[in-house]
C-alpha cells in the first residue's frame, strides 16, 4: 500500500447521504471513525442514522448494521416506510441488519465484575455478516438506564468506540441532549473524531430544524448553524453555497421580452445568468414585467419556473391574459411551471429548500419570484439576508436568469427597506417602477437604476399599460 | 416445585477469569442449595456468537435462568451470593427460620 500525505488520504471521509451535509464537512463523515451526533428528543437523531445506512446501501454499495437501544425493528421499518425507505426488502437482501438489543431493568440483576463483550460480540457478528462499512448505534446512553456500574460501562463504551475504529467501520452514535453537556452522559469526550450538534426550535411560531458541526477533528468544516429539513425524503441539509463568487458568467444577451424595455439598455438586453430587480408600490405592473420575461424565456424554449407568491397559477394567467399575455400555451407545452403558496404557510428555508427541489427538479432557465418581499415577512431580517443570498447563489452557479419583483413602499425611500436594500447590492439590473398622480392624471414611470456591465438609458421613462400589454413612451434615448 | 429441575444458561467469551470465577460460583451455588435439581448449560459466545441474540445478551458473564420462569438475568462474576440467590429466587437450604 501507498502512502500519500495529503490531508485528504490520511483523513478520508465517507459520503453520508444526506444532501448538503457532505458540502459542509468537505466530503462526509470520516471514514472508518466514529461519529457523534447528539440532540433533543424528536429532532431526527435516528432518522439521520438510518438514512446514512439506507444512502450507504442504494448509493454506496455499502452494507450497515443498526443497533437500536430502543426502538424495535418493526417500529423503525414502519417509521421510515413513509420516506420510501423499505427496510425489510434490505434486511432481506442481506444489506441491512437491525439488531435490537433490549434492556429490561426488571429482569436483570448485577453481581460483581462483567463487561460488554457481549455487545462487542454481537456487534462483530452482525457487522461479519453482511460485510457491513457503515453501523450506527441508536441510543447507546439507554445502557445507562439499565445498569448501576456507570463507572464500568464508561471505561467498556470508551472502548467499544475504540473498538469501532479498529473494526474500520463508519460508525453514528447518537446521544440524547444533556443539560450542560452535549450528552447526558458526556460521550462527547470518548467520540472526539467528529461531533454534530441537531436542534429544534421554534422561532416566530415557526419551526425550525438546524444542524451544526462542534467539531471535526483533521477537517475543515463549515462551523454555522445550518437549517436542516425533514421531509418526504428524508434529511437535507441547506448549506451556504458556494460564497466565493467563482461562477462563469456569460455574454450572451438576452431580451427581456418586451422590445421597448431592452432598448432601455445598450446591449438591448440582459446577460444569461444575471438578475434583474424590479421595485415599486402596489399597482406598478411588476407582475406583468415579471410576465413579459417569463414569455421571452419561453419563446427561446427555455423552461421557466414562476413563484408567485399571491396570485395563484390561474388568477396570474387571467389577469394577464387582460394585457395580451398569453401565459397558457406554455403551461401545457410543460415549458412554464408556476408554482403558487402562501409565504407563511412554512418557514423561510422550507421556502428555500422547496425552490432548491424544485429548480433540481425542472432545471430551468429562468426562475421568476414575485414578490420576493412576502419571504421577508416569514424571517427575521438576517435570516432573510442569508436565504437571499444563498438563493441567488444557487441562481448564479446554475446560470439562470432570475427575476425577483419586490414591493416597496410609496411614500418610503428604497434604502429604507429592507428586502430592496437586501436585494438590490445582490441585483445586477435594478429596475424602478412608479405610479404619480399629477393633476388628475396618474402617470406611471420605468426607470433604471443600474446595470452591471451595461450602459442604460437614464431617463426615467413614462409608460401606460393598454390591452396589449406596456407601452413606453419616449423610447428614443437608449445609450 | 420443589421436583422441578432449574434451568441455567451462563454465557462467557472465551475463560476469561471472571467467567471461570461466575462458574465456580454459581456450580457451587447450585450443589449448595439446588443439590440435583438443576442443569447448568454454558454458551461460548467466541464459538456461537449468533447465541447472543436470542437471551439479550450484552454483558459478560450473563447468567439465565431459562426455567422455571419467569426468565432472570444476573450479569457479573456472580460474586456475591446472596445477591445471586436472591435474583433467581432460590430458597437457600440450611436456613430454618428467618426471623
Amino acid at each position: 500500500m501507498t502512502m500519500k500525505l495529503s490531508l485528504k488520504e490520511i483523513f478520508p471521509k465517507t459520503p453520508s447521504g444526506i444532501e448538503g451535509l457532505d458540502e459542509i464537512t468537505g466530503g462526509g463523515l470520516p471514514k472508518g471513525r466514529p461519529t457523534l451526533i447528539c440532540g433533543s428528543a424528536g429532532c431526527g437523531k435516528t432518522l439521520m442514522g438510518i438514512q446514512f445506512l439506507v444512502k450507504g446501501i442504494t448509493e454506496y454499495h455499502e452494507p450497515g448494521v443498526f443497533v437500536s437501544f430502543e426502538e424495535t425493528v418493526k417500529d423503525l421499518a414502519a417509521n421510515v416506510q413513509s420516506l420510501g425507505f423499505d427496510l425489510e426488502k434490505m434486511i432481506g437482501e442481506k444489506k441491512l441488519r437491525i439488531d435490537h438489543i433490549h434492556i429490561e431493568k426488571t429482569e436483570i440483576q448485577e453481581t460483581g465484575e462483567y463487561d460488554l463483550e457481549g455487545l462487542f460480540i454481537r456487534l462483530n457478528y452482525a457487522i461479519d455478516q453482511i460485510g457491513a462499512k457503515r453501523v450506527v448505534l441508536d441510543t447507546i446512553e439507554s445502557l445507562f438506564g439499565g445498569m448501576e456500574n456507570t463507572t464500568l460501562l464508561r471505561s467498556e463504551l470508551k472502548r467499544l468506540f475504540q473498538w469501532l475504529k479498529d473494526k474500520g467501520v463508519t460508525a453514528i452514535i447518537t446521544g440524547e441532549r444533556g443539560e450542560s453537556t452535549l450528552t447526558r452522559q458526556g460521550l462527547e469526550e470518548y467520540v472526539s473524531d467528529c461531533v454534530i450538534l441537531l436542534d429544534f426550535r421554534v422561532i416566530d411560531q415557526i419551526a425550525t430544524r438546524r444542524l451544526r458541526i462542534v467539531k471535526y477533528r483533521g477537517s475543515m468544516h463549515g462551523t454555522n448553524e445550518y437549517p436542516f429539513l425533514i421531509d418526504e425524503s428524508g434529511i437535507s441539509v441547506l448549506p451556504i453555497t458556494s460564497l466565493k463568487l467563482n461562477h462563469s458568467t456569460s455574454s450572451e444577451i438576452l431580451s427581456y421580452g418586451h422590445a421597448g424595455l431592452d432598448k432601455l439598455f445598450k446591449g438591448n438586453g440582459f446577460f444569461r445568468g444575471n438578475s434583474t430587480l424590479v421595485t415599486g408600490s402596489a399597482g406598478t405592473s411588476k407582475t406583468m414585467l415579471a410576465t413579459y420575461f417569463a414569455l421571452s424565456s419561453c419563446e427561446r424554449k427555455e423552461p421557466v419556473l414562476f413563484f408567485s407568491f399571491e396570485e395563484s397559477p390561474d388568477q396570474l394567467i387571467r389577469n394577464m391574459q387582460s394585457v395580451g399575455l398569453k401565459l397558457k400555451p406554455f403551461i401545457k407545452s410543460g415549458l412554464l411551471n408556476i408554482h403558487s403558496s402562501r409565504p407563511s404557510l412554512s418557514g423561510l428555508e422550507m421556502h428555500l429548500l422547496v425552490i432548491h427541489k424544485l429548480i433540481s427538479e425542472h432545471k430551468p432557465k429562468t426562475v421568476i419570484i414575485d414578490p420576493i418581499s412576502s419571504l421577508v415577512t416569514v424571517g427575521n431580517n438576517s435570516e432573510v439576508r442569508a436565504m437571499l443570498v444563498r438563493l441567488m447563489d444557487l441562481l448564479k452557479v446554475n446560470q439562470i436568469n432570475a427575476f425577483f419583483t419586490a414591493l416597496t413602499h410609496p411614500q418610503s425611500a428604497d434604502y429604507f427597506d429592507f428586502t430592496v436594500d437586501a436585494v438590490s447590492s445582490l441585483a445586477d439590473t435594478w429596475i424602478r417602477l412608479t405610479n404619480h398622480s399629477d393633476a388628475g392624471i396618474r402617470s406611471r414611470t420605468l426607470s433604471i437604476v443600474k446595470s452591471r456591465g451595461m450602459g442604460h438609458s437614464n431617463e426615467i421613462n413614462e409608460f401606460v399599460i393598454g390591452d396589449k400589454g406596456i407601452k413606453l413612451k419616449n423610447n428614443s434615448s437608449a445609450k | 416445585m420443589d421436583n422441578e429441575i432449574w434451568e441455567l444458561r451462563l454465557y462467557i467469551a472465551g475463560q476469561t477469569p471472571k467467567s471461570v470465577l461466575a462458574l465456580k460460583n454459581i456450580t457451587k451455588y447450585c450443589k449448595e442449595h439446588l443439590a440435583g435439581k438443576y442443569t447448568i448449560e454454558i454458551v461460548d459466545l467466541l464459538k456461537n456468537p449468533q447465541l447472543a441474540e436470542g437471551d439479550q445478551i450484552f454483558a459478560i458473564p450473563t447468567l439465565v435462568r431459562k426455567f422455571p420462569e419467569p426468565l432472570r438475568k444476573i450479569i457479573g462474576d456472580l460474586s456475591n451470593e446472596e445477591k445471586v440467590l436472591v435474583g433467581l429466587n432460590i430458597r437457600p437450604v440450611g436456613i430454618k427460620n428467618v426471623e
